[in-house]
């Protein structure tokens, strides 16, 4: 308790660098929002500076789940360090072991095979529906509409059990790794993934009947939160916010990675900008990560699931018996690691958030030296002020909702 | 079957007031709207469609801490957050209970760095640890159900 620090009392004149001229003179009032609230999808602090109900200005607090992420990742072996990308974006685990494992395969030179190729892909996908609809239900509930939380929950279970099913785990897989994938998928897989397909179009159907013409619905999101292509460009925010705005800019066509470029899929995009235009990429984007999930699975080819490079994949358990070299590699790799060349790589994956990149440095060693986490809630949420300024604080909650954040990936 | 039966025709039941109080609390405990981190989305889930907490006597959820009795701290709490989740704690009125959800509320998990409270334990009383990383929506019940079974047990002389 002795190290933590307690609260202290702070005057509005500390605060006047951020605030308008307004609110030293009493004029306008400060409310504090957060960290402790319903709607701020985490702990994240909001200073709200009021003119009556209007927002005058909008300061967001960040950094109450600082985990240290990136200088922890220094600490450990390439192979260890993966598990703490997963518990960065917590909705977006798959994703984020990919954006890692593509940069350490960057940096030491490592190939993948064809099949761990495609459920990188699928997977993947079935992740960003899995975070859209986590997105959907708790931004549904923020703007009180109970039932669509219940319902996306719902769908939600099925891909949780797709992953259990794959990993023995629910949210932090770490399936993706370095070089391919854990290990291959169990045959109940694929009736899984084609019930699941069967499913959830209709499913997507009965969330747009909750909300895409409740007028209750557009009268909270049409118009609020506006922000224009330049904007965003100025911003460099990425993702559904970008794409609401009218850019179809998607690193999955723009840079392809993984086998991106032989899936068919569309680029939804609004012009509007605001909160209903984000809702509808959102759900749209859905669509089309079903149709990428569909096409990966008919295509999945046949084959080895993790690259056979003994340098740095450990050898299957079977040769360890009787093979001295695979047992040698099999010791070097989990007590040594493998080193990696003295030189810098950037990896970007388009998250369901936007653009998530990882920058790893080596140092000869067989840890990183340096680790940096382009993470896409953290940009998002530089826009706050932008978005929020002349609008009612009821509305504050459906910004920060149709932005999409999760804390700790803004936080890290 | 219920209670009308062993009430008779006197409608009269006898019973301890601990018992009584007791039965009380385990079944309307209210849950604080509180999450941090990865676990709050399997709190989420304990509480949506499939698993439904709401079969214990928790579908309220209550986002202010002077409303709700049970504390549960679902993630990682960072050391600027720490000060934040005291202070949550004491504005719950007694009598109140904590679960430490996951392995970071209850031990820092795997986050053994200068950024994280090396178990919640450091800054209110826990209750029942709930281990996992994070852990499914019945282990979450199974820590509810644990805190009931010991709420049942507590005895008058030590109520706060």
């Amino acid at each position: 308790m002795s190290d933590i620090v307690a609260f202290r009392d702070v005057k509005v004149e500390e605060l006047k660098h951020l605030l308008s001229p307004r609110a030293l003179t009493g004029e306008t009032m400060l409310l504090n929002m957060g960290p402790q609230h319903p709607s701020t999808h985490g702990v994240l602090r909001l200073l709200l500076e009021l003119d009556g109900e209007i927002v005058v200005n909008c300061i967001p607090d960040i950094g109450f789940l600082h985990t240290g992420v990136e200088k922890n990742m220094e600490s450990k072996l390439f192979q260890q360090a993966e598990v703490m990308v997963d518990r960065l974006d917590y909705l977006n685990p798959l994703g984020n072991n990919l954006t890692y494992c593509l940069a350490v395969e960057k940096l030491v030179g490592l190939d993948v095979p064809e099949r761990a190729q495609t459920l990188r892909v699928l997977l993947s996908e079935l992740t960003r529906i899995n975070s859209h609809l986590v997105w959907i239900g708790t931004s549904g509930l923020d703007l009180a509409a109970m039932s669509v939380f219940l319902y996306a929950m719902r769908e939600r279970e099925m891909i949780l059990d797709i992953f259990e099913m794959i990993s023995g785990q629910r949210m932090m897989t770490t399936y993706i790794r370095p070089g391919g994938v854990w290990r291959d998928v169990p045959a109940e897989f694929e009736p899984a993934v084609r019930e699941f397909i069967r499913i959830f179009p209709a499913r997507l159907k009965e969330y747009e009947s909750m909300l895409t013409n409740n007028a209750l619905f557009l009268e909270r999101t049409q118009g609020i939160g506006v922000i224009s292509k330049e904007d965003c460009i100025r911003y460099s925010l990425t993702g559904p916010v970008l794409r609401g705005s009218g850019m179809a800019y998607d690193l999955r066509k723009a840079r392809p990675y993984s086998g991106y470029e032989q899936y068919n899929f569309d680029v939804p995009t609004e012009t509007a900008g605001d909160v209903y235009a984000r809702y509808l990429v959102r759900v749209e984007e859905m669509r089309q990560s079903l149709r990428i999930v569909e096409q990966a699975l008919d295509k999945m080819p046949t084959g080895p699931i993790r690259s056979n490079n003994r340098k740095f994949i450990p050898p299957p358990r079977s040769e360890l018996g009787v093979s001295m070299e695979a047992l040698i590699h099999h010791f070097k790799l989990w007590t040594e690691g493998y080193p990696a060349p003295k030189e810098g790589v950037y990896a970007a994956t388009e998250s369901p958030r936007g653009e998530l990149g990882v920058y790893l440095e080596g140092d000869g060693g067989p840890k990183p030296y340096r680790v940096h986490l382009r993470t896409p809630s953290f940009i998002s949420l530089q826009a706050m002020p932008l978005l929020t300024k002349g609008h009612f604080v009821a509305d504050v909650v459906g910004i920060i909702g149709s932005i999409d954040i999760v804390l700790g990936d803004a936080d890290r | 079957m219920g209670i009308e039966q062993k009430a008779g025709e006197m409608g009269v039941i006898t019973t301890t007031l601990e018992q009584v109080v007791n039965w009380g609390r385990t079944n309307s405990m209210w849950p604080m709207l509180f999450g941090l981190a990865c676990c709050a989305i399997e709190m989420m889930a304990a509480q949506a469609s499939s698993y439904d907490m709401s079969r214990f006597g928790m579908e309220l959820n209550r986002a202010s801490p002077r409303q709700s009795d049970l504390m549960i701290v679902a993630g990682r709490v960072s050391r600027k957050m720490a000060p934040v989740v005291r202070h949550l704690y004491d504005q719950m009125p007694d009598p109140k209970w904590v679960i430490a959800m996951g392995d970071c509320a209850s031990c820092g998990g795997v986050y053994n760095n200068y950024a994280i409270l090396q178990g919640v334990d450091e800054v209110v009383p826990v209750d029942v640890y709930v281990a996992g990383c994070p852990p499914r929506p019945e282990g979450l019940i199974h820590g509810v159900i644990t805190l009931h079974d010991k709420v049942r047990h507590e005895k008058l002389k030590t109520w706060g």
